[in-house]
């Protein structure tokens, strides 16, 4: 892709924060692959003897109140978050530009109404919209990912647009409609593909985002439910125990914010190597 | 002025009609309809009184006469009955919650303005110095850190462990007791925890935002002439640099407005204020259909009206934009 040419690379390289984020982000797809080789217990193993029991060598993270290893469940945790940021993020990335390409490369009345489509869609808080659409469908991972991709186009759409506006103007879009390319093929074909850059951006946020959520939603026992663990809803059980068991309040909550934080660090590092004003 | 208001009132009709339209299609996304719970595996049924039923409550009608109804009804502030055990008006409850949600939202506003707004200035102004870096890490984590995690957190540091602020309500139990600046006091205690954790991620979002926007500005070339003209830095950053980086804030906190009432459905639950947020939470978890869509259609209703004031905010501080129209 173009943006991978010139001197992006070597300027997300030297971003100090930018490669903290990489790294993190690395490690946990690593975390979530090798789920069960890094497991020292079975998520779901149930030990009674050992209920609420406070960190120790034997269980570094402690364990929750049917003596499940906290550890193991915080690396298993980690599929269900990067799955749902993953998949969110697709349908809303796709939804965003569809929509934005349409707008931006059409404009007249297609764009009047893709966009006041936008205007309304940001006028519902966005948790009340998925927590009401949860309530009427039912609460399941498949429902959290769809319906966190189908609230959460909307800032796509306009970047996706604005890029398009000015890619259109250009002698390369002139030149392949002169040559009697048709509008399909120029969209998809020619425009799209230099329009990625924010997009690239605006998905590595979404996830995170989306990962935020997910856990809100887990902890309000609409996202995912028990015993499958996800880090919201371990900390359901965390409130509940919260003056006799601070372990349990304390590290699915650490394992949220690192995750969200190194896909932000990543994210803002992409958009500033990618922002000429920014060139030294 | 009066015409540019004119203008936004009338632009803003479709939009509420894009509103109830979405929540109507939010409501029929449901699988079965509602009178499903009384004629599903339900031994007393049969085909006419399933049928008398639907007619009773209009759902063998179109779905645009259905729509229309609805639409009709919700005009007068009708959203029906509450399938809650206590089957009041929905707009009732909800009625005597919003007080409580807008001004903690209100609150929140005022205080993120506030501690933004100085330090997005001290960071800009002293670009790359150990207070630019501490803050853009809080910040970062500001971004990053859980809302219902960040409540939990200050919940067992300063209710529990230190037993400091009030953890649960808005009044204590002796709050009958109490004389009226007791009252005060005893309610504006219970809205730290509350209003703090509502505010913080819109807080280092706002002074990051004022950051770029004063380092944007103090680059261009009016600064440069005040500083030549021999004004101490001081006015040249406060009076004229910084009233030009304050115009977009004002954009950015009519846009925080969806976020903070979406935000409430959390706290609140936790900290058990009785607002729209965990009235909401609570007819979700008992699918109390008619309050949930009279909050949702509410909800974005006030957000679209916090834009509109954040719209005239901005035109009456930039005069550039009633002229341009």
């Amino acid at each position: 892709m173009a943006i991978l040419q010139g001197d992006f690379t070597r300027r997300l390289a030297q971003n100090k924060m930018a490669m903290g984020g990489l790294v993190v982000v690395a490690t946990l797809f690593v975390v979530a692959f090798l789920a069960n080789q890094l497991s020292p217990y079975s998520p779901d193993l149930i030990n009674t003897s050992q209920v609420l029991a406070p960190p120790s060598s034997a269980h570094l993270m402690g364990t929750d109140v049917l003596g499940r290893d906290v550890l193991s469940r915080i690396i298993h945790g980690s599929r269900v978050s990067l799955s749902v940021g993953f998949v969110a993020v697709g349908i809303s990335t796709l939804i965003g530009m569809l929509l934005g390409a349409l707008a931006g490369y059409y404009g007249g009345i297609v764009e009047r109404v893709v966009m006041r489509f936008v205007d309304i869609m940001l006028c519902f808080p966005s948790f009340f919209l998925i927590l009401a659409v949860i309530a009427f469908i039912g609460p399941s991972i498949w429902n959290i990912m769809v319906v966190i991709g189908v609230t959460s186009w909307m800032g796509v759409t306009r970047l996706v647009r604005a890029e398009f506006l000015s890619l259109r103007e250009r002698d390369f879009v002139q030149a392949a409609i002169s040559q009697g390319a048709g509008d399909l093929r120029i969209i998809f074909i020619h425009i799209l593909p230099n329009a990625m850059a924010p997009v690239l951006v605006a998905a590595t946020l979404g996830v995170a985002a989306a990962v935020l959520v997910e856990s809100s939603l887990s902890f309000l026992g609409i996202g995912v439910q028990p015993p499958d663990p996800s880090w919201g809803n371990m900390l359901t059980e965390g409130k509940d125990n919260i003056e006799i068991a601070w372990w349990l309040s304390l590290f699915p909550g650490l394992a949220i914010l690192v995750t969200v934080l190194g896909y932000n660090l990543l994210g803002e590092g992409i958009r500033d190597s990618l922002d000429p004003r920014l060139r030294r | 002025m009066a015409r540019y208001l004119l203008k936004r009132i009338l632009l803003m009709i479709p939009i509420l009609f894009g509103i109830t339209i979405i929540s109507f299609g939010v409501m029929k996304i449901a699988p079965g309809d509602p009178i499903s719970l009384y004629t599903d595996l339900n031994p007393n049924m049969n085909a006419e009184t399933i049928n008398r039923m639907k007619a009773h409550y209009g759902l063998d009608q179109p779905v645009y006469v259905q729509y229309w109804k609805w639409l009709r009804n919700m005009l007068v502030l009708d959203f029906g009955t509450s399938f809650a055990p206590d089957s009041r008006p929905v707009i009732d409850k909800i009625l005597e919650r919003i007080p409580i949600t807008l001004l903690i939202n209100l609150l929140s506003l005022i205080l993120e303005v506030v501690v933004a707004i100085p330090i997005g200035i001290m960071s800009a102004v002293k670009q790359n110095s150990l207070l630019d870096k501490g803050t853009t890490l809080f910040v970062f984590i500001g971004f990053a850190i859980p809302t219902f995690w960040l409540a939990l957190l200050l919940m067992m540091l300063l209710g529990i462990q230190l037993d400091w602020l009030p953890i649960s309500g808005l009044h204590s139990l002796n709050y009958g007791d109490m004389s009226f600046f007791e009252r005060i006091l005893d309610t504006a205690r219970h809205l730290i925890l509350p209003v703090f954790v509502s505010a913080f991620g819109g807080l280092a979002g706002l002074s990051r935002y004022m950051r770029s926007n004063m380092l944007e500005v103090v680059r261009q070339d009016y600064v440069t002439t005040a500083r030549a003209k021999g004004l101490d830095e001081r006015t040249v950053i406060f009076k004229h640099a910084l009233r030009n980086a304050l115009l977009p804030v004002i954009t950015i906190l009519g846009l925080s407005v969806p976020g903070l009432i979406g935000g409430s459905v959390i706290f609140e639950t936790i900290y058990a204020i009785p607002g729209m947020g965990q009235l909401f939470y609570q007819s979700v978890m008992m699918r109390d259909y008619p309050t949930i869509m009279g909050i949702l259609v509410i909800g974005a209703v006030l957000t679209l009206f916090g834009n509109l004031l954040a719209d005239l905010m901005y035109s009456v501080a930039d005069p550039r934009i009633r002229v341009a129209d």
